[in-house]
């Protein structure tokens, strides 16, 4: 990554669209710091209005999950069916619950 | 041996679930586990798409500066950026799959990877900056619509932003030639001659007739390519000739008929020696567009190492900022 543009790292943009929306990752980019990677990421990511504001965080700052431990990252919610509404009988004549 | 056992197991059981997730028309991500053959053919593929896009850039950005309007410049302008941009998301694609982009860059500029063979041809007049948004640009969005279900998901999600952009490209053009048409005869004559020049040329972007694209049937078992070549070919022909008609411009194929029982209109064989040779390196432009992409790239070496020092120096004051308080 480093050998990249003379060393620009790279950043993940996240976008929102508009009021009431969260943030959404749209992509990535090189920048030299982080306002370059604003800038750039408003000149590639928003020419057609798609963002009100913008987030860019180096991409080596993210601490994510590993989809090989996903079985058992997640296990923890997946046996607790009593967690969702279905789970429980209501009877029909009790009406929208 | 034992332990090359159990990494076998290991590599059927993650091969199994990459299959399955393929078949059930998921996605799959960067993180995921993937077969060196689908990891490889797909960064040639998006690569080869990125350079497309920039090198692209390049036969129309020639007009920029003669564009005949101040209308049509603003025009031309926002599509050349939308190429880079274009550029960009799939570059980021690709890296998703462990690739570098410089690394890239220099693939395209020594010649190590290709990018689409169209761009090799020269823009000799404002028509032809129509007629490839109406008919390259038209090709592109055919090839480019499937693909945004490609089972990669940052390529196909690349395509879904592209191929939006895409239908502006195509529109601009379309619209630029229908004005041309109205005006004088000379001006009817460029857009003729432009879509003689073009037409050929649009039908190979397709690439290779079916039965000489090896490539074909692994590509479409992995649901990176949706379509063969020549379905996409005859589907472009399909759009292409009532557009044709509706603008008033002949395609220059005398084979081409509606085929009543086919459904389908029938046209002739592009000359596929031209195809080879273009691709192998012997076009009219293709000396000029490695060499000017080289220029921008090594000219532009000196903005990309002031960037990076100013860079390091804020930070080194932020840090001694930082630490004295």
């Amino acid at each position: 990554m480093e050998a990249e543009a003379g060393g620009w790292p790279m950043y993940e943009v996240f976008v929102r669209a508009k009021r009431g929306l969260n943030h959404v990752h749209v992509g990535s980019l090189h920048a030299a710091d982080d306002e370059m990677a604003l800038h750039h990421a408003r000149d590639v990511y928003t020419r057609r209005n798609e963002g009100i504001s913008i987030w860019v965080v180096r991409s080596d700052h993210i601490t994510a999950s590993d989809p090989n431990e996903r079985a058992s990252f997640f296990e923890p919610s997946a046996d607790k069916a009593f967690r969702h509404p279905t789970f429980y009988e209501i009877p029909d004549d009790v009406g929208h619950m | 041996m034992r332990g090359g056992m159990v990494q076998t197991q290991q590599t059927d059981a993650r091969q199994a679930h990459f299959e399955r997730t393929i078949e059930h028309e998921q996605r799959i991500e960067p993180a995921d586990w993937m077969p060196d053959g689908y990891r490889k053919t797909l960064v040639r593929q998006v690569a080869q798409h990125a350079h497309s896009e920039i090198i692209g850039m390049q036969p129309e950005g020639d007009w920029l500066t003669r564009a005949p309007s101040l209308r049509r410049k603003a025009i031309l302008l926002a599509k050349v950026q939308d190429e880079a941009g274009h550029g960009l998301y799939l570059y980021s694609a690709a890296e998703t799959l462990g690739v570098d982009r410089s690394e890239l860059t220099q693939k395209l500029i020594d010649g190590k990877q290709k990018y689409s063979s169209i761009f090799n041809y020269p823009t000799l007049s404002f028509a032809d900056v129509g007629v490839i948004g109406w008919l390259v640009d038209g090709a592109a969005i055919c090839n480019q619509v499937p693909l945004c279900r490609s089972s990669f998901g940052p390529y196909g999600r690349a395509m879904v932003r592209i191929c939006k952009e895409e239908s502006f490209h195509q529109r601009q053009g379309y619209e630029l030639l229908l004005h041309l048409m109205s005006g004088t005869d000379a001006q009817r004559a460029m857009v003729q001659d432009a879509t003689d020049r073009w037409w050929w040329p649009s039908l190979m972007m397709f690439g290779p007739p079916d039965d000489e694209s090896p490539n074909t049937a692994q590509s479409m078992a992995w649901r990176i390519k949706r379509d063969t070549n020549d379905t996409l070919r005859q589907r472009f022909v399909d759009m292409s000739v009532p557009q044709a008609q509706a603008l008033g411009v002949t395609l220059p194929d005398s084979e081409l008929r509606w085929d009543e029982a086919a459904g389908h209109w029938h046209f002739g064989t592009p000359d596929w020696d031209e195809f080879k040779r273009v691709v192998a390196g012997d076009g009219p432009c293709n000396e000029e567009r490695i060499r000017r992409r080289r220029e921008a790239h090594e000219e532009g070496a000196w903005v990309r190492e002031a960037a990076a020092a100013y860079a390091a120096k804020q930070a080194a004051k932020h840090a001694a900022k930082h630490a004295a308080r």
